[in-house]
């Protein structure tokens, strides 16, 4: 099944391909006008970057990134549809399998996006195909945005629009009239493109320790086509100048968070989410809230040792102009464990206990200069309950309006070795790229 | 007696002169002048070229579409829509200006498909790094500045516009001169706190459109740095039935086919 689907997208890159070629060659012999008669759009950049770690890891190669992509991105806009295919082929020295896997991303191409919007009738929008989603009020905090993410590739120095992943889904819109409804629809999980170990070193409980390449994260995924699916819904709409949403989610714990104690491997536990956000002025600047419910399906009261217990997810944030061309963001959010006496009362002996709850703070500070062609910027997360955080500094300057150069850096800190970030501490890296744009 | 007879006829006639040709109170001017700008048409469309030079001689290019559509009580819509340089390529801009109040500003990163609002902010910050400011492609409210007829020849009136607060803006006044016949404002000066001239903006090419003079080619220049912008306009179109939906976010995600 899982190469039929192979298949499929490395067809649809195929055809996109001799599409392109067929449409440069014929261009260079004489018919100038047919890539323009068919109305495609190619544009895309070449990106070349590398990293390395700051400190020794064993566990992981001492270069924390170095590859070259070629991004392809072909649009069609026609009256009734728009045709989209956007596709990374790249060559990667850090990763570890070269097996191309276009579902799960690994391998020489990264199908980014390659679907086709048509308008069935006047109030509806639908989306089939591979495609980015995103949605919800946090900044780099995500509560109610269940599509998947790519945390390697955040850690490790890619530009920040690969944090998101592709969802192979299709999506509904509805725009009735003064509230809109958005509907996602995957037919088989896509989960997160999570820390495994082939780049990020990450604390294994099962080992008590660090590890890494050592030890991979090899879980179970549902994989069942229409069975093993994932349904988002968002209903949003204005009110006096605040934008409002609810929304639902219906599927698994993005990242293998849970534990099948019997095969010994990492699961991926069913979720549900039920959230509501608000954005809107506030004084000089905006203000955002949002919240989630995590019913954690398979633990029903919090008693399964192996299965995250349910949550309350919240954050508040405030972003404002400080001066011309600096501006500033704080959000405070919160992850608070259901059933935490429960939670408590099961735990092993020697494992290391959460804390009810989980805070988390973070700043956002950036600054252009230069009339904007450089940007400097710093992300910072601090968690007090956790006693550790992250800091992504980033300064970018176009050259001119085909190159860009780009610096920066991924640093863990903190005092325990099992907490979120401080997990990570060893993956501390500094990075540099140049991104030629066409 | 003869003295006062011609006295008293100068003064009829400076009436009578006065009545024939209509002089307007700047007030009236200032509104003429920002409806001339910025409100021609119930809504409009223009393809844009940028070009933004520094001091050095290189040069950086933006084109985009911009749709507006007007609303009420003089609140305006507008959706800008990148199509060059490639890094911003798809990236769509989203403005609902509210007359007295903060405007709402979004923008839509396609690659993270993100509708990222944007913070109220400084509204004379550049626009996209050129030397226009936002002021200046959504219009700065006429109430902000107490204005002045300075002078009035016979194509321009020349006002002088002083801001009511002045801790919000850069400038410490501005001068206009405001075409007689098309009322569109052909340059303004802005003067800094030391009363040095640093910041110019031109109307150099202005053309009848649909029986709407309009502003086909725009320079502003920072005299400090050195750098100045050109926006060129093209396919200039009025009162084409834009529907006020395409000011929504349903369109930042899938760009409506008039930008196309």
């Amino acid at each position: 099944m899982r190469g039929m689907v192979n298949g499929c997208w490395l067809m649809v890159v195929g055809v996109s391909l001799v599409i392109l070629l067929g449409c440069t060659s014929s261009m260079s012999a004489q018919d100038e006008g047919l890539l323009s008669r068919l109305d495609i759009d190619v544009h895309g950049f070449v990106d070349v970057r590398g990293g390395m770690r700051t400190q020794e890891d064993l566990n992981e190669k001492d270069a924390s990134l170095g590859e070259a992509r070629l991004q392809l991105d072909l649009q069609r806009m026609g009256d009734l549809s728009t045709i989209q295919v956007r596709a990374d082929f790249l060559h990667d020295e850090v990763a570890l399998e070269d097996d191309l896997d276009i579902e799960e991303g690994t391998g020489f191409i990264d199908l980014r996006e390659a679907n086709v919007l048509i308008s069935p009738v006047d109030f509806m929008d639908v989306k089939i195909g591979r495609q980015i989603l995103t949605w919800g009020t946090g900044d780099l905090l995500f509560i109610n945005d269940l599509f998947p993410k790519d945390w390697q590739s955040f850690f490790s120095g890619r530009d920040v629009e690969y944090l998101k992943a592709p969802s192979d889904a299709f999506f509904i819109s509805l725009f009735p009239g003064a509230v809109s409804i958005d509907v996602a629809y995957t037919p088989r999980f896509d989960s997160d493109r999570y820390i495994s170990g082939h780049r990020i070193s990450y604390w294994n409980p099962g080992l008590g320790e660090r590890a890494g390449r050592d030890a991979i994260v090899d879980p179970v995924k549902p994989d069942d086509w229409f069975e093993d699916d994932e349904v988002a819904v968002r209903a949003y709409g204005n009110i006096a100048g605040y934008e409002l949403a609810v929304y639902l989610y219906d599927g698994y714990w993005k990242n293998p968070e849970g534990m099948d104690p019997a095969a010994m491997k990492p699961i991926f536990p069913e979720l549900a989410v039920y959230g509501a956000s608000i954005r809107g002025g506030l004084g000089k600047g905006l203000v955002n809230f949002e919240c989630g419910y995590y019913d954690s399906k398979d633990d029903f009261d919090g008693t399964d040792l192996y299965i995250p217990n349910d949550e309350i997810r919240a954050l508040v944030g405030y972003e404002r102009e400080l001066l011309k061309e600096l501006s500033m963001g704080v959000q405070y959010y919160v992850e608070q464990m259901q059933d935490y006496t429960s939670y408590k009362s099961v735990l092993l002996e020697g494992q290391n206990a959460k804390d009810e709850d989980r805070q988390v703070v973070t700043l956002r500070l950036t600054k252009q200069a230069m009339s904007q062609n450089m940007v400097i910027s710093l992300f910072t997360y601090y968690s007090p309950t956790d006693s550790d955080g992250y800091v992504r500094p980033v300064v970018k300057y176009k050259v001119n309006d085909a190159w860009l150069v780009t610096a920066g850096g991924n640093v863990f800190f903190g005092e325990d070795d099992y907490t979120f970030f401080g997990q990570f501490k060893r993956n501390n890296n500094v990075y540099g790229g140049v991104r030629y744009s066409f | 007696m003869k003295k006062t007879m011609i006295s008293m006829m100068v003064v009829v006639l400076g009436i009578c002169s006065g009545v024939f040709a209509q002089e307007l109170s700047v007030e009236e001017i200032v509104k003429k002048a920002n409806e001339a700008s910025y409100y021609a048409g119930k809504d409009g469309k223009a393809d844009v070229k940028m070009t933004i030079s520094d001091s050095k001689g290189s040069a950086r290019t933006r084109e985009f579409t911009i749709l507006r559509r007007d609303g009420d009580g003089g609140d305006q819509n507008f959706y800008v829509y990148f199509k060059a340089p490639a890094d911003v390529r798809k990236m769509a801009f989203l403005v609902w200006k509210h007359v007295g109040k903060a405007d709402g500003r979004w923008l839509w990163l396609p690659a993270l498909n993100l509708n990222k609002r944007i913070a109220p902010g400084d509204k004379r910050t550049s626009f996209v790094g050129s030397d226009f400011l936002y002021e200046d492609v959504s219009g700065r409210g006429i109430d902000l500045d107490k204005h002045e007829l300075l002078a009035s020849s016979d194509t321009h009136y020349k006002i002088k516009s002083v801001p009511k607060d002045s801790d919000t803006v850069e400038f410490s006044y501005y001068n206009v001169w405001v075409d007689k016949k098309t009322f569109i404002p052909q340059k303004a000066e802005y003067y800094d706190k030391n009363d040095k001239l640093y910041r110019r903006v031109e109307a150099v090419k202005v053309e009848v459109i649909q029986g709407y003079p309009t502003v086909m080619e725009a320079v502003a220049s920072d005299l400090k740095s050195g750098t100045s912008t050109v926006n060129v306009f093209s396919n200039v179109k009025y009162d084409i039935g834009l529907s006020e939906r395409i000011f929504t976010e349903r369109f930042l995600r899938r760009p409506p086919k008039e930008v196309r």
